[in-house]
This record gives C-alpha cells, structure tokens and sequence, in this order.
C-alpha cells in the first residue's frame, strides 16, 4: 500500500484540473486555431525583432539561418494545413499535394530567375543561364511576363488553381474515391516530376531554378528581407487559417464533412457532392501554391524533386501525426516533425526515412487521432458536450453551434 | 413622394440580409397529378451480371397514398428505390414522376431536390453532426456550394427544424452527436431528415429494423400521418407493421409484380400463398 499525502494529493488534484480546464477550454470549437494564431504572431515577432534589434553576441539574438528555417516550417505548415482542409474535413487522401505547392514554387522561381537579369554567369540580360547553357536564342514564350511580380504570383495561383479543377472535376465527376484517387494523385505529382526534369521543358530541368538574387528590388541575401519574408508567410498563414476555419464552421464545412461520412446520405439530399468537392480541392490547391511560392524566395531554389511523391507522403505524415480534421493539429504536426527532422538528420542523415515510417505506424496505430486526439483524450471532453456548450453558450445568437473543431 | 416611400421599401426588402433574391432560390418543378397518380413505372428492368433484378416491373402510386412493397429478401425492393432515385440506371423501361417529370433523366441530387427522400435499409445519419445540424442539412433550399457558404438560418427554418424534433420525439438529444444515438433513434432522426425537406414522395427502406415494439408502433403512427399530405412508400418485411399501416400492399417476387391489394386480398392471393409456401407470411 502507498501512504499518499493528503495536502499532496489535494494539489496535485487541483493541479490536474487546471490543467484539464485548459486543455478542454483548448477543445473548444475554434478555440485551439485562436490560440495557435496567437502563439505563431507572437513567436515570429519576437523572433524578427531579436534578429534585427539585438546585437549578434547577445544570448537571446536569433540568427538568419533560424529565421529563413523556421519560415521554411511555416510554409511546411500551410502546406500541411491544405492537406487536412481536403483529408481530415472531406475525406479526400491527397497523395500529391506537394505538386501544387512545387507549381506556385516554380511560378515565384520564374519571378525570380527574370529578376537575376544580367547578373547571371553569362550576363545574358534574357535568358536565364540554363537557356543560354542550352544554347536557346529567345525566351519561351511562357516565361513570358514572369519578370511582372503581379503576373508571376497570378500565374502561380491559376496554373495549380486550374490544375486541381480540371483533375478534380475528372475525378469526382467519376465518382473515383479512395485508395484510387489517391494513387491518381500519386501518379499526378510523378509526371510532373518526370516532365519538369527534362531540359526541354524550359524550367531548369535537374538543377531547376535557382541562385536567385532580389525579390521586388530586394535583396536576399539581407537579414531583414528574410525577416520580412518570415512575417509575410506567418502573415499569410494566419489569413489562411482564419479563413480556412471560417469556412469548415459554415453550413459549407458542414456539408463537407456530410460528404465525408455518408456521401450517398448527402446526394439524397440533393447536394452535388462532387461540386464541394471540386471547389474544396481548388481552394487546397491554391493554399498549398501560396505555400510554395513563399518557400521559394526563402530556400533559395526549386527543383523537380519537389515533385517527389514522397514528399507529398510525407505531408500526410505531418496531418497525421498532428490529428486529422482539426487545422491547428495539421500545422503542428507540421512544425514538430520538420523541428524534429532537421534534428535527426543533423544526427544521422540516412535514418530519417526509417524514423518517418516508424513515426507513422506508431501515429496511426496508438495515436489515430493524432496528438490533437491526444489533447481531447488529456481534457476528457466529449464532443457533444463541447458542441452543446458552444450552442448554450450563444443562444442569443440563436444556434450557430459548430461541431467542427478547428 | 409616396411612391418614392414604396420604392425605398422595396429596395430595402431587395437588400435583406436574412433572405435570399427570389430568382437565386431554385423553383422547385413540382409534379403535374392531375390523373391522381404522383409515380408511374413501367415495364422496369435492370439486371446485374446477367442476374435480373428488377424484371419488366409495373408500379403505380397515387399522390397521398400509403403503399407498402412487401418481398422475400432480393426481390428487388431496394433497386426498385434505386432507380427511382437515379442511382441505378435501369436497361429498360420508364420512370415518370407525376405526367411531367422524367426521372431517368435527372441524377441523385436533382431527384431529391424535385421532391423525392430516401431513408436507407441501413440507417444513415451524419454521425459527427449534431441532431439539429443534421436536420439543418436537410432542409429544403438551394444545395448550391455558395449558398452553402453564405447560409444562414431563418426563423422560419428553425422553427421547422423544431417541428421536425417534434415530430420525431427527439428534443432532448437536439445537441447530441447523431453518432451517439440509438439505432431506433438513427433510424427516427433519419425520417426526420427527411420531413425536414418536405418531399413529395417519401421512400422508407425497412423503417422498423432493428426498432423496439414500442418505437415499432411510434414509427406506424408516424407513417401513417404523414400520408394525404405526402406519398409514402413502405418496404417491410415485418408484417404485423405492414397489416398495422398498409391499405395496399404490392408483393414483389423475382423482380416483378407479383399481386396488389389490401392486405387480406394478397394474403388470399394463390401465387403469393405458393411463393411464401412455408413462410410466415
Ligand atoms: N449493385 C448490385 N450488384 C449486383 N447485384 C445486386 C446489386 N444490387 C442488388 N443486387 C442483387 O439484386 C437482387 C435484389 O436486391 P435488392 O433490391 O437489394 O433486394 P431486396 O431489397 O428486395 O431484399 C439481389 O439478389 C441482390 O443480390
Ligand atoms: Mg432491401
């Protein structure tokens, strides 16, 4: 028998319910993508502020290098978060993504290849350096226009934009579901990966697109462009999720979840469920091309790999390993597997792989929900009482209840 | 200056908030049955793999009607439902919905919308919704996906929504998750789903599986009232319920029409009696 301490015990039960009071208040529809914008605004302000105002030496000065990472991580984020709008809400397993994110890339890199100019080796004021190697005499004429920032971010929105219309239309039109859309998806992001490695298309080919120099006048290379490109993405992201959650929490992300749990229900009730579909995969789609038009600049290049299919597997990882269905799960999972990443292949390069696969067998066989499912689980809040809450909670407001978490 | 008022009011009722422009609603086509008869199906055939599942069936129904299909297990009683609301293409024959409508030509979602439910075999609900939303993804209205973004519930919605609660005696559980109910009351909150779009036609797959004698009997109260102002087909194999609410009943066997009538008449009926030889029925 164990003797415990009853003044112990009190406080460690009062302890607990705090805890469990916060993480069920966390529970709260929308509350856990307010606090997760408060923490990202936070975070990234201070981060830019100790990177430009304190001097190098200082124990609390952030360098460029973590600034330009964790920017990286929050275009990762978004990327992610595109995925859980068309997995966790409707259903749909994406397994390209990441091709729509390399397209709103490639649109950005095209920018800022024409911005390079007569900088390049070759010092051609026209042609990129890779044309001029492939002895070409005039520019493509879809790299025409790419040097007008405005026309080069329309471009990188409406060609993955028209791209996930058309295939989605395809698809959804012919009712393909499940493990087969997801391998059309697969094999989406494959010939797009096959088809930008070739020199002929104009893109760069194996090396892609890169050395960039200035980005709308400028430079790159300074401290305070990356700054100021880390608060345009955390800016971006934030907007994202904002509207991203105003959209599962209208009737709109009702119906996509309807979708996702009994479709045929869903068409008996007069819903074109492959319209929601459709427009839900383009919206994806053009969240994930925003994403990669911002990692661009920020990484400094793009190249066909970005096409892989395993990095579009590996997003899903992050979904998973975030939860499902939820928006802040999904940019979490997000910015712990890629922290977690750059820290094991610091350590052991080769492994990584290996630790994705075990990280996702582990995820999905403990932690289904993700660790999103893990808070609810923690705070031992039901849904329905959640969701009762919220409608009590406005009734003057009549019912605008939301059972969607996000 | 007063027409100037009126003009202000009607531009005012123009730009509502909480209602949408006349021309933007979808006008329902509403079916011509004038002849008294809301479905006609005629010489219905459909098969699977060479198996005939529905073998040059002949159906009529008239509006306001309560009719009940009754059938050994694959008889067709749920393809015949199928086709009716367009998920299964049928090889050959007609399906009119009153004179006017041309149900082989329109798909799942247009057919719900002119005015036909559905209640599955297996009760089907939308389990991570509450019971209120799931009765709001129900109502009658534009489906559309902006519609759906911008929408907003009236007051006239609502309070349909709570007749509906009513009417399926599920109040209390207004707030619960769908997921969490019952299977009687799935099987409840389905057929609300369905009251809540106020269909014209209502067709109900085996309503009473899996119901307890007393919800058993809610449910033929139920049916039995919505008829008259709706039109009501039943399929059921519990026969104690089918005699508690039928006044014709239809036996289908191997894909067609086997015998039509009050329930004594089939019952009396030699084909049924040699086909149910054995049986219970
Ligand atoms: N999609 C399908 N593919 C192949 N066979 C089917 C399909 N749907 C129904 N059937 C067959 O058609 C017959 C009629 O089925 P059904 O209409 O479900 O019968 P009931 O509802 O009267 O029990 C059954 O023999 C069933 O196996
Ligand atoms: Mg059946």
């Amino acid at each position: 028998m164990i003797r415990v301490n009853p003044a112990l015990n009190t406080v460690v039960k009062n302890v607990w319910s705090t805890v469990g009071s916060v993480l069920s208040n966390l529970r709260q529809p929308g509350k856990g993508s307010s606090m997760l914008v408060g923490v990202l605004l936070v975070t990234t302000l201070a981060m830019s502020a100790a990177n430009l105002l304190l001097p190098v030496d200082s124990p609390l000065y952030v360098s460029t290098y973590t600034i330009t990472l964790m920017g990286k991580y929050l275009c990762f984020a978004m990327l992610a978060m595109a995925v859980d709008i068309i997995w966790g809400y409707c259903g749909i397993l994406s397994l390209g993504h990441g091709a729509f994110f390399a397209l709103g890339g490639y649109g950005m890199g095209m920018y800022l290849m024409r911005q390079i100019g007569d900088r390049g080796v070759y010092g051609n004021p026209d042609l990129p350096d890779f044309m001029v190697f492939l002895n070409w005499q005039e520019l493509p004429w879809y790299w025409s226009g790419m040097d007008q920032f405005w026309f080069a971010v329309l471009m990188a929105l409406a060609v993955p934009g028209l791209l996930a219309f058309v295939f989605g239309w395809l698809a959804f039109r012919s009712r393909v579901t499940g493990v087969y859309l997801s391998i059309m998806t697969q094999a989406l992001t494959y010939a797009l990966m096959l088809a930008f490695f070739r020199n002929e298309m104009g893109f760069g080919g194996n090396n892609g697109l890169t050395d960039f120099k200035d980005i709308l006048g400028f430079d790159l290379q300074s401290d305070a462009t990356r700054v100021g490109l880390l608060l345009v993405t955390t800016l971006l992201l934030v907007i994202a999720i904002l509207t991203s959650r105003a959209i599962v929490q209208s009737r709109l992300g009702r119906v996509i979840v309807a979708v996702r749990d009994a479709e045929a229900r869903s068409r008996f009730l007069g819903y074109r469920t492959e319209h929601y579909k459709v427009w839900l995969f383009v919206y994806s789609a053009l969240i994930a091309a925003v994403a990669g038009m911002l990692y661009v600049p920020q990484v400094g290049i793009i190249n066909p790999g970005e096409f892989s299919p395993l990095n579009s597997i590996e997003v899903v990882v992050w979904v998973a390993v975030g939860g499902r269905g939820t928006l802040y799960g999904a940019i979490v999972g997000a910015l712990l597997v890629n922290y977690a990443k750059t820290r094991f292949t610091a350590i052991m390069p080769d492994g990584w792989l290996f630790a994705l696969g075990a990280l996702f067998v582990i995820v999905t066989v403990y932690l289904p929900q993700g660790l999103a499912g893990l808070l609810q689980r923690f705070s031992g809040d039901k849904p329905e009482q959640a969701a009762g809450r919220e409608l009590d909670s406005d009734a003057s407001n009549g019912v605008s209840g939301r059972e969607a978490n996000a | 200056m007063n027409s100037l008022n009126e003009f202000t009011g009607q531009a005012r009722e123009l730009m509502r908030r909480d209602t949408t422009w006349p021309f933007l609603v979808p006008r329902r086509r509403s079916p011509d049955v004038s002849k008294n008869v809301i479905l006609y199906l005629e010489g219905l055939s459909v098969s699977f793999d060479g198996f005939k599942a529905l073998n040059d069936l002949n159906l009529y129904v008239n509006d306001g009607e309560l009719r009940c299909l009754i059938g050994a297990n694959g008889a067709g009683k749920t393809t015949l439902m199928d086709v009716i609301t367009g998920k299964t293409q049928c090889d050959s024959g007609s399906a009119w919905f009153g004179q006017n409508i041309d149900l082989l030509a329109h798909d799942e979602a247009e057919i719900a919308q002119l005015g036909i439910g559905r209640k599955f075999q297996k009760p089907t609900v939308f389990e991570a919704h509450t019971v209120f939303h799931n009765l709001e993804l129900s109502l009658q209205g534009s489906k559309g996906v902006w519609s759906a973004l911008t929408a907003k519930l009236s007051g006239a919605e609502r309070d349909r929504i709570d007749e509906v609660l009513n009417i399926i005696g599920l109040e209390k559980a207004r707030f619960q998750m769908a997921g969490a109910l019952s299977h009687g009351q799935k099987q409840w909150l389905e057929i609300g789903m369905l009251l809540a779009a106020e269909p014209r036609l209502l067709l109900v797959d085996e309503p009473v599986a899996g119901m307890t004698a007393e919800e058993t009997e809610r449910t033929a109260e139920l049916l039995t009232s919505l008829a008259g102002k709706h039109t009501v087909i039943v399929v059921e194999h519990d026969m104690e319920f089918v005699r508690s609410i039928a006044r014709t009943v239809t036996v289908l066997h191997q894909g067609s029409v086997l015998a039509e009538g009050t329930m004594d008449q089939v019952q009396n009926n030699r084909d049924v009696i040699e086909v149910y030889l054995g049986e219970e029925a």
